[in-house]
């Protein structure tokens, strides 16, 4: 096949130069697959021999890492990729027909490439867009609203190979949808402030915090009153009551101060700050909006938490979907350096060095696992490590490494402005600050909502014009699906801790389906580590797939009992752990919307006997009531 | 030596740095497992070895091969809830490839079906998923049948850490997940491995295979048709003070004695 100048083959020497660009190490690998990814639209055997004798790694663990992550393909997927968010929310907004439509448009079967290579069309995980899908991804660049209008462009664009890069900027404009500002969306701080404050502390004599500096510095072998500074920071940050806002609600100050504790090598700096920014929980979209206005917050707090646990290095862990914050992120991370608050003695403080590196996520939700993000760091595939040992002692490359979500460090950042008590003071007793929602779904203004801990959902349903409304998914599919009689529960660790999604339907919607979406989600999304997950989130899909035809029975609900029951006892991470939650959510709650689809009887096989009939029937052509099993018994 | 934890109210020594199931096996102690191997790291794929932890209502479980024992543990192992786990994980794998014993040249030597058996699995449990998994005959010697893979990565660890070639890798994600071998064309025949290597030894089921050898040994004299896999287990498990030797470690010694 003719090769268009659309996807150009690497040369040897190009992907030699492309390599030296990565800095040959094998931790790069997965960034070094990615731009091979983006330059030439698939990896080819050619390159991965390459890759294999240049990086020294065996070929076929290259090829498990491509084999790992969705947006790799190791055999040519077209030079246009075209892929359908598939989230809930896209679903209500119509993405199934308009996959349908653009397939007919472009003359493709879904998941296949076109004849003559150029264009294939699939579906991928939530890509974060929600509150203005239906989104897709075109070569990994995100264009949300779509129309049927929008397609027609776009399939124009594809048939005249004009290379995505060139298409017009206006598809892929984003809005950040901001309706509700509390003090991290409405905070007013320039770049470096936080920074300046926390430098400038000093032990009062007698205080705690010198206390704390004097047996610091025995143990660290660094002078006390240097020691001050970092110190009182993460005094303030464990004074803050800050916790992660990943979701598992971890207090942050607890966690940086075990990261400082563990030794760090032999400069004692050998440790590594990382920004979870794999936003992969369908229904979230907050960290993209933080990401695109809040990137010198989040630096910031990236640089103080440094400061603070003695670190040299910094990850920001960016997810595949959001590829196009690279540039934009890495701009202000230049300007950063040059004024002097990323590099080498910061702000002028001797011995104050730290930097940030971006590395991209490749389409793997457990990469939100941060032992996961951690192996996807360190260029391998994606699987959630065992622990302990735990990150904070070892972590990256086995070094103590701090991960916080994106949302954790802004708030850091605040906190080291204005301090701990300030902090504290905002939210519930147990749940210090501000959280901010992806609103979603069924309601008339979908977007960013920032509140204090303690809002009801009623409130939030209020406030984003929510009408008629059936339930709300809290967090998540791995967090809680609740109806109207809940509506009074809090936002908050002690009631429903959430990681920012809130995903609305109303009365139109049939929760199963709700569900069914999300059973095919967690079996997309498994990394196949364990066999409960592996197997197990496979067989609920299956289960959920045998109601929705109307083969279910009573022994199917039972079946997935069983199988949560496994999943919680055994599974190896969080993902298998609720990977049966939306299910179990809503059969306790909506029961009836799975009971009307089943068959009376008690057990039906899975084996479809007459479907097995279809291949004979087509082959002879017939299709009279003695080719089907069913009538002829009913005959 | 002198600290303990409790395994199903037995006292159990163990030395620093074993996990619950080193030192369970050490001490005489059987724990059903499958991904774990005595002579590797263990890996805690599997989940067969799960056990729960602590008394009353402030209960949790986990993988004893990857637990780390410490003094004062309570572990529940063999108790109906936790046999009735491992029961339906093994089913999942049963289900989950194209296992069919009788006609299996590792009937009797397999670790699956002598777990199985063990646990009182009498059926799949579930519905079949039927795979697609096209055999690697291309080596001389050696026989590929991925149908029976159950992705315990053994081969892997031994051909990485043991043999130092990396024939095996594990690719794709979820249920299609699977074994890649090392070699551009993916096929074995293109490989370094050779009959001698460490990763021909360790399937615990009948993926890798060596040539011309089939039913040497008759059903009924093989290795689990002569002891239940938990008395074997047993028997490998490394003891202090006399150790390791690889005595009794390898499935395939069985096979071709």
């Amino acid at each position: 096949m003719p090769q268009s100048n659309l996807s150009p083959e690497l040369t040897t020497t190009g992907l030699t130069s492309l390599l030296d660009g990565q800095g040959r190490k094998p931790t790069r690998l997965l960034q070094i697959l990615i731009e091979i990814q983006a330059a030439q639209h698939w990896i080819s055997p050619e390159n991965i021999d390459q890759l294999a004798a240049e990086l020294n790694l065996p070929r076929a663990r290259i090829e498990g890492v491509i084999g790992f992550y969705s947006f790799l393909h190791a055999e040519p997927a077209g030079q246009f990729r075209l892929l359908f968010s598939d989230n809930i929310t896209d679903r209500m907004l119509g993405n199934q027909n308009l996959l349908e439509y653009l397939c007919n448009k472009l003359w493709l079967e879904r998941g296949h490439v076109s004849e003559d290579g150029l264009v294939s069309v699939d579906t991928t995980s939530c890509t974060g867009l929600c509150d203005q899908g239906p989104a897709m991804l075109a070569n990994g660049m995100a264009i949300p609203r779509l129309t049927r209008e929008r397609l027609d462009e776009i399939a124009e664009l594809v048939l005249q190979k004009v290379p995505v890069t060139q298409w017009p900027a206006e598809l892929f404009v984003i809005e950040n949808n901001i309706q509700r500002r509390e003090i991290l969306l409405a905070n007013s701080m320039q770049p470096g402030d936080a920074l300046r404050a926390a430098i400038a502390q000093v032990c009062v004599p007698g205080s705690a915090v010198e206390a704390a500096a004097n047996q610091r510095s025995w143990r660290e072998g660094i002078p006390s009153v240097a020691l001050c500074a970092p110190v009182s920071t993460l005094e303030e940050i464990k004074r803050s009551n800050l916790r992660g806002r990943g979701g598992a609600g971890f207090t942050t100050g607890l966690k940086w101060e075990a990261c400082r504790n563990a030794p760090g090598g032999e400069d004692n700096r050998t440790r590594y700050v990382v920004c979870n920014a794999d936003e992969g929980e369908p229904g979230t979209f907050k960290d993209r909006v933080l990401l695109t206005t809040q990137a010198d917050l989040l630096f910031e707090g990236m640089t103080l938490c440094a400061f603070a646990i003695n670190a040299k290095q910094g990850f920001l862990y960016l997810r595949g979907e959001y590829r196009y914050l690279l540039e934009p992120l890495n701009a202000v991370l230049q300007r950063r350096r040059d004024a002097n608050l990323l590099g080498a003695n910061i702000l002028g403080q001797a011995g104050f060095d730290f930097d940030i590196e971006i590395h991209l996520g490749a389409g793997a939700y457990v990469c939100g696992e941060e032992s996961a993000l951690i192996e996807s760091l360190e260029g391998k595939r994606g699987i959630p490590r065992n622990r302990p040992p735990y990150p904070v002692t070892h972590g990256y490359l086995d070094k103590p490494t701090t991960v916080n979500n994106v949302e954790t460090f802004c708030a850091a950042a605040l906190v080291g402005l204005h301090g701990g008590d300030w902090y504290r003071g905002i939210g519930t007793a147990k749940s210090a600050g501000t959280k901010i929602l992806s609103v979603s779904g069924d309601c008339a203004r979908p977007g960013i909502y920032e509140y204090p801990f303690g809002v009801t959902v009623r409130q939030v349903l209020i406030d984003c014009g929510a009408e008629n409304t059936l339930a709300v998914q809290v967090s998540g599919p791995s967090g809680v699906c609740i109806g109207a009689d809940e509506f009074d529960r809090r936002i908050a660790f002690e009631d429903l801790a959430t990681a920012g999604a809130f995903m609305v339907f109303d009365e139109s919607r049939d929760m199963f389906e709700v569900a069914r979406n999300f059973a095919h989600f967690f079996a997309h999304e498994s990394c196949g580590f364990c066999t409960p997950c592996r197997v197990g989130t496979a067989m609920l899909k299956a289960t959920m797939d045998k109601i929705a035809i109307g083969h279910g029975t009573q022994y199917d609900l039972a079946e997935i009992d069983q199988l949560n029951r496994i999943l919680l006892q055994s599974a190896h991470c969080g993902l298998g752990h609720t990977a049966c939650n939306p299910t179990l959510d809503t059969l306790k709650r909506f029961r009836p919307t799975y009971e009307r689809r089943l068959k009376s009887l008690d057990f039906e096989p899975a084996f479809d006997l007459d479907g097995a009939l279809a291949t004979a029937r087509r082959m002879t052509g017939r299709d009279d009531a003695g080719a089907h099993l069913s009538m002829e018994a009913e005959s | 030596m002198s600290e303990t934890f409790q395994l199903d109210g037995e006292d159990i020594p163990f030395a620093p740095g074993q996990t619950v199931l080193q030192a369970a096996l050490s001490a005489g102690h059987y724990i059903p497992h499958l991904c774990y191997h005595p002579e590797f790291k263990p890996h805690g794929s599997c989940k067969v070895c799960t056990v729960k932890i602590g008394g009353g209502n402030n209960t949790r479980t986990a993988a004893s091969c990857t637990l780390p024992a410490q003094a004062g543990l309570e572990i529940e192992s063999d108790t109906e809830e936790m046999n009735a786990l491992r029961r339906t994980l093994v089913q999942m794998l049963f289900a989950e490839g194209n296992h069919f014993c009788p006609s299996c040249e590792k009937s009797g030597n397999c670790e699956l079906q002598a777990l199985g058996s063990d646990l009182g699995v009498m059926t799949a449990g579930f519905r079949h998923f039927y795979p697609d998994r096209p055999v690697d005959a291309s080596h001389p010697d050696i026989l590929l049948d991925f149908n029976r893979c159950i992705l315990c990565e053994l081969c892997v660890r031994a051909s990485c850490e043991v043999d130092e070639k990396c024939v095996f890798s594990l690719s794709g994600r979820g249920i299609t997940k699977h074994l890649v071998v090392n070699a551009t064309s993916g096929k074995l025949a293109d490989t370094d491995i050779a009959l001698t290597d460490k990763a021909m030894q360790v399937c615990p089921v009948g993926v890798i295979l060596k040539k011309r050898v089939g039913f040497a040994v008759p059903i009924g004299q093989r290795r689990y048709d002569q002891r239940p896999i938990s008395a074997q287990a047993l028997d490998d498990a490394p003891r202090p003070p006399s150790a390791s030797g690889p005595n009794g470690s390898g499935v395939c010694q069985a096979c071709e004695e």
